[in-house]
């Protein structure tokens, strides 16, 4: 159970829902407005997971499709932060999971039939749960761009999927974490159905040599933060006042 | 110059993309042995409370195909309308579970627990409803709507009575095929267009 009624959310920082450059959005955009009203308890509460959920490798997708048999090739990162709602508190014991491109840009998936050959130790994917700080961590391997059919040559820049739940199922949310320096983020439609610039800095990933380890891996640091909770104070209003 | 407040900014939405099902759903994209099994397999354990309802539907772009790519999530209460993790509420619910449409046909089944109806802080009663969230290649920000039940009594649900055309309440209903079995389809344009919620 979350901890006070969700503060609605501000749209105005999301990537809006119909933009013509990614034209799969122009077919699956809702063209009516949402019907807005306060949360409810069903957005309010939501689902959690124990400990027991996750294995030793899951957050290490550079042994996990191996079970630690062989590596997977490509560039060692850890990719590390924390998960706060929007006063800046830590998200503490919420699910945190993360997909991506093996390093030639390429997933295991039967849809993607692009030339970069899979790795045969490397699957993709991985979770874990934030600890008591809201603080998570991943070993992987830099994702490689990879092109997709959407204009004339359309490339994706290096980016990581996540999925994160948080404490109420209103604050479920999906995004993408970029990589600092990449000249494909500012190319990418994708990137672009965000309007305002500063909104899609904050899912670009800096590099963190505090957090590197000499002779092993870089590291990257992405924080995420989830819709906020508002204090209890005058709630159990009568209707209408 | 005024004080400045400290709310952050919720981090933005980006689209799940087309390969989705490799990060949240991974045995179901074939990449089996990574976890144990899916994430959100059933909402319920056998021997919840309640009678069990299967509804099954498509999510349609707005050309009327049936999506091959959309994954679904859901959240409900146990059949005596308490939420997972509230006092009192059924152990055998966990009320989460995560689904996609079919690659070859666009099709997805929930098979759960019908849930009771939900009381509101204020004190009004929601009609029994399952909350969905969708996401997709080309949906850029997960799009929230809810089931409810066309056997139940829906007259004095708050959520539904905010719909000014009423004529687009039905988009929120599914429709009862045979007994516990129901159809919901998801349309995200259209005249049909499903209600989609800023909750
Ligand atoms: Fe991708």
């Amino acid at each position: 159970m979350a901890d006070g009624p969700l503060i609605p959310r501000d749209r105005s920082v999301h990537p809006v829902p119909l933009d013509p450059d990614y034209k799969t959005s122009v077919v699956r955009a809702p063209r009516l407005p949402l019907l807005s009203m306060d949360a409810t308890p069903a957005e309010e509460t939501g689902p959690r997971f124990g400990a027991s959920l996750i294995g030793p490798l899951d957050n290490n997708l550079i042994l996990n499709w191996t079970k630690g048999a062989a590596p997977a090739i490509g560039e060692r990162i850890l990719v590390h932060g924390r998960i706060m709602d929007q006063t800046g508190r830590g998200v503490p014991e919420t699910l945190v999971e993360i997909w991506q491109a093996n390093a030639g840009g390429r997933y295991r998936h039967v849809k993607d039939s692009y030339m970069a050959p899979l790795d045969p130790n490397f699957g993709g994917c991985g979770r874990t749960l934030t600890d008591e700080a809201g603080r998570y961590q991943f070993l992987t391997i830099r994702p490689g761009a990879y092109p997709w059919p959407n204009r004339g040559n359309d490339w994706r820049p290096m980016h990581i999927h996540f999925s994160v739940f948080g404490h109420g199922f209103g604050q479920r949310l999906i995004t993408q974490m970029y990589f600092e320096g990449d000249p494909l983020i500012d190319r990418c439609p994708i990137v672009h159905t965000i309007k305002s610039r500063a909104q899609i800095d904050r899912l670009v990933a800096p590099l963190d040599m505090g957090q590197a380890r000499p002779l092993d891996f870089l590291a990257y640091k992405f924080d995420i933060v989830l819709r906020g909770l508002r204090q209890t104070m005058f709630e159990n209003r009568p209707e209408g006042m | 110059m005024v004080q400045k407040l400290d709310w952050l900014d919720e981090t933005p939405s980006q689209t799940a993309g087309p390969y989705v099902h490799i990060g949240c759903i991974p045995s179901f994209a074939g990449l089996t042995g990574i976890y144990p099994e899916d994430l959100g397999r059933s909402p319920f354990a056998e021997g919840a409370e309640g009678e069990v309802a299967t509804v099954t539907g498509s999510v349609f772009d707005g050309t009327g195909w049936a999506m091959r790519d959309a994954m679904l999530e859901s959240w409900q209460a146990d059949a005596a309308g308490r939420f997972p993790g509230q006092a009192g509420a059924d152990p055998k619910v966990t009320g989460f579970a995560r689904f996609a449409a079919d690659a070859d046909t666009g099709e997805f089944t929930l098979r759960t627990i019908r849930p009771g109806s939900v009381l509101l802080p204020d004190g009004r009663w929601q009609a029994p409803h399952i909350s969905l969230w969708i996401v997709a290649r080309g949906i850029n920000i997960g799009l929230q709507t809810r089931i409810y039940f066309e056997d139940a009594d829906n007259s004095a649900d708050p959520l539904l009575n905010r719909i000014e055309q009423r004529q687009r309440v039905q988009t929120l209903v599914a429709k009862k095929t045979a007994p516990g079995q129901y159809r919901f389809d998801i349309r995200l344009q259209g005249e049909t267009e499903t209600v989609f919620l800023d909750l």
